[in-house]
């Protein structure tokens, strides 16, 4: 079924630095195929390149081998504001997603736009104001009537809420989301959580979710992998993942890996 | 010190203010909005001022010769957006290149038609040139003739247009460029062309007055820009001291810049009249802008210090 065939990663080699002292090979040959629908979830040690994956995809530098394949187009040199009409992008750093300089309605009305051209239309409508108003309200965070306030000025949890929206509002063909719960506490990131399965759940989204909680890894989605030294040593499916518990994956990635699993964030609860 | 020489000083101060106002709007656009020092305005306000000259002396309309001065500034912008943009120089470098490079430009421009191809000035006397758009002469009177009339026209003009823009789509994108260039480029912006076009609108503002300037007073000088990023972030930053409070909309924030250009020309008034020397000018203003820059560096210090405090109280 090569048409339901989202994203197809081929041989992704990158080497940060080359040539010099802080020379970093991030990704030595991943190969990861997802279908329309896939909701994985990615874990591994510190630098892994679970977030260089995810920075590969989304264009953020070039790759030094390998093809990257987005709903069947080679995007592999299309520049990141390109590829950013197919992507939607939630970050570790609650400010990085967000414009906090710009209002509520500003920053929705700027991701509704993506993909598309921008011109000299007036740069929100009364109709869009209403919709963001109405998806605002689903959000439960109170943001509804907010729309005029600066973004800058929400915690960093709501500006993770509103990140997912925006990354959503538009709806892309593959959602990445880099350990986008690891700034906040653990309430605020339970809540952001539920919202993201919601989103992915309500609109049939294809995402990739870096995570450095393991439970969390091996409850959502329907398919999880896990990286090591820049490749992709696990790949487990929705069956595989049932049986599984935290101390499973944890053996499992010493016998993959020869190692322990060391991560500064993990959590294995 | 007569006060009535003072008060004839006004007027001037009030026009001059004006004109530099349109160059302070256009460095808001690049220092706040775009978040880049621009320092191309040194010599695009120098530009705009030769090509207006150059071409008001050669017998085009000044009207005419202030556009075209305008879209003489957008390439400058242009320049110094591809040095930057495309050829990964800081910003702030990039602007220094291109205003060092517009320096012989300029002189080129202002030689145009002279025996030697290069000249340092070029006099453009309302005598001559009666239908030039403003000039001092006039700025005492109360007749329609008086600069400060059309001066306020184009402020107002040119604040509604700035408005509009930056509520477009277009306009939307490129202060988003300013605030978060990941979020821009991950909404699919960009960022790079956001830049370029920035710095073009920014220096073509600059250079349009520059060539108000050069009718204004009656010359062209090839280093008339000298200072004019200062005086810019002057006007910048007076406008968000006086006005910041108060004025939160966006067309009224330009406003606030245009006001405190005016307010920076009106205090030089005062300060010269109290006898300060026209040379010593430059090293006060550099000094009372890098005072008004610390200041929120200054607040922020502050407030740490006081936080800390508190937390070995508590």
């Amino acid at each position: 079924m090569a048409d339901s065939e989202m994203l197809v990663l081929k041989d992704l080699h990158k080497t940060f630095n080359p040539g010099t002292v802080t020379e970093k090979q991030a990704l030595s040959g991943v190969n990861l195929t997802l279908y329309k629908g896939d909701f994985v979830t990615i874990i591994g040690g510190n630098g892994a390149g679970k977030s260089t994956m995810l920075n590969a995809i989304a264009g953020t530098f070039p790759i030094d081998r390998g093809s990257i394949l987005l709903g069947g187009r080679d995007v592999t040199r299309l520049p990141e504001h390109k590829r950013a009409a197919f992507l939607g992008r939630v970050f570790q750093d609650p400010m990085t997603g967000t414009a906090a300089s710009m209002n509520i309605e500003e920053n929705l009305a700027l991701a509704a736009r993506r993909g598309q051209s921008r011109g000299l239309r007036w740069g929100i409508t009364a109709k869009e104001r209403a919709v963001y108003r109405e998806k605002l309200a689903s959000l439960d965070l109170g943001l509804e009537t907010r729309l005029g306030s600066k973004v800058g000025l929400l915690s960093g949890g709501q500006r993770q809420a509103l990140t997912l929206l925006m990354a959503t509002l538009k709806q892309p063909e593959l959602l990445l989301l880099d350990e986008h719960t690891a700034a906040l506490d653990p309430k605020t990131a339970e809540k952001v959580l539920h919202l993201t399965r919601q989103l992915i759940g309500e609109n049939g989204l294809t995402a990739l979710m870096v995570t450095h909680n393991m439970k969390d890894a091996l409850a959502l989605g329907n398919r999880t992998i896990m990286m090591h030294e820049g490749r992709i040593i696990l790949d487990l499916n929705a069956e595989e993942k049932q049986h599984m518990t935290v101390e499973d994956l944890l053996e499992q990635f010493e016998k993959a890996s020869g190692r322990e699993l060391s991560n500064d964030r993990m959590l294995l609860t | 010190m007569n006060i009535a020489q003072l008060l004839n000083q006004l007027p001037g101060a009030l026009a001059q203010g004006l004109i530099w106002g349109i160059m302070a709007i256009g460095v808001y656009i690049t220092f706040r909005i775009l978040d880049v020092a621009d320092l191309t305005v040194d010599g695009s306000f120098a530009t705009g001022g030769a090509v207006a000259a150059i071409l008001i002396t050669s017998g085009v309309h000044p009207l005419l010769a202030t556009l075209i001065a305008f879209l003489a500034g957008l390439v400058a912008g242009l320049v110094t957006g591809v040095f930057h943009t495309g050829m990964g120089i800081p910003a702030i470098l990039a602007g220094i290149l291109t205003q060092l490079a517009l320096y012989s430009v300029n002189l080129r421009i202002q030689g145009i038609g002279t025996d030697l191809g290069s000249r340092s000035n070029v006099p453009l006397s309302i005598n001559k040139y009666k239908n030039m758009l403003v000039s001092l002469r006039n700025v005492g009177s109360f007749s329609l003739e008086n600069p400060i009339w059309l001066m306020l026209l184009i402020t107002v003009v040119l604040i509604a247009l700035m408005y509009w823009f930056f509520g477009t789509e277009y306009g939307c994108s490129l202060r988003a460029v300013g605030a978060n260039q990941q979020m821009a480029r991950a909404q699919g912006i960009n960022t790079g062309a956001g830049k370029i076009i920035g710095l073009m609108i920014s220096n073509g503002l600059v250079a349009f007055s520059g060539a108000l300037m050069a009718q204004y007073q009656g010359f062209s000088d090839v280093s008339m820009g000298r200072g004019a990023i200062v005086i810019g972030l002057a006007a910048v930053i007076i406008g968000e001291v006086i006005f910041g409070k108060l004025f939160r909309n966006f067309a009224l924030k330009l406003l606030a810049v245009s006001l405190g250009a005016i307010i920076y020309y009106l205090v030089i008034q005062v300060v010269l009249w109290l006898g300060l020397n026209t040379d010593d000018l430059k090293l006060l203003t550099a000094l009372v802008v890098a005072l008004f820059l610390a200041m929120p560096y200054w607040k922020n210090r502050f407030a740490s210090r006081k936080l800390k405090g508190g937390a070995l109280h508590g």
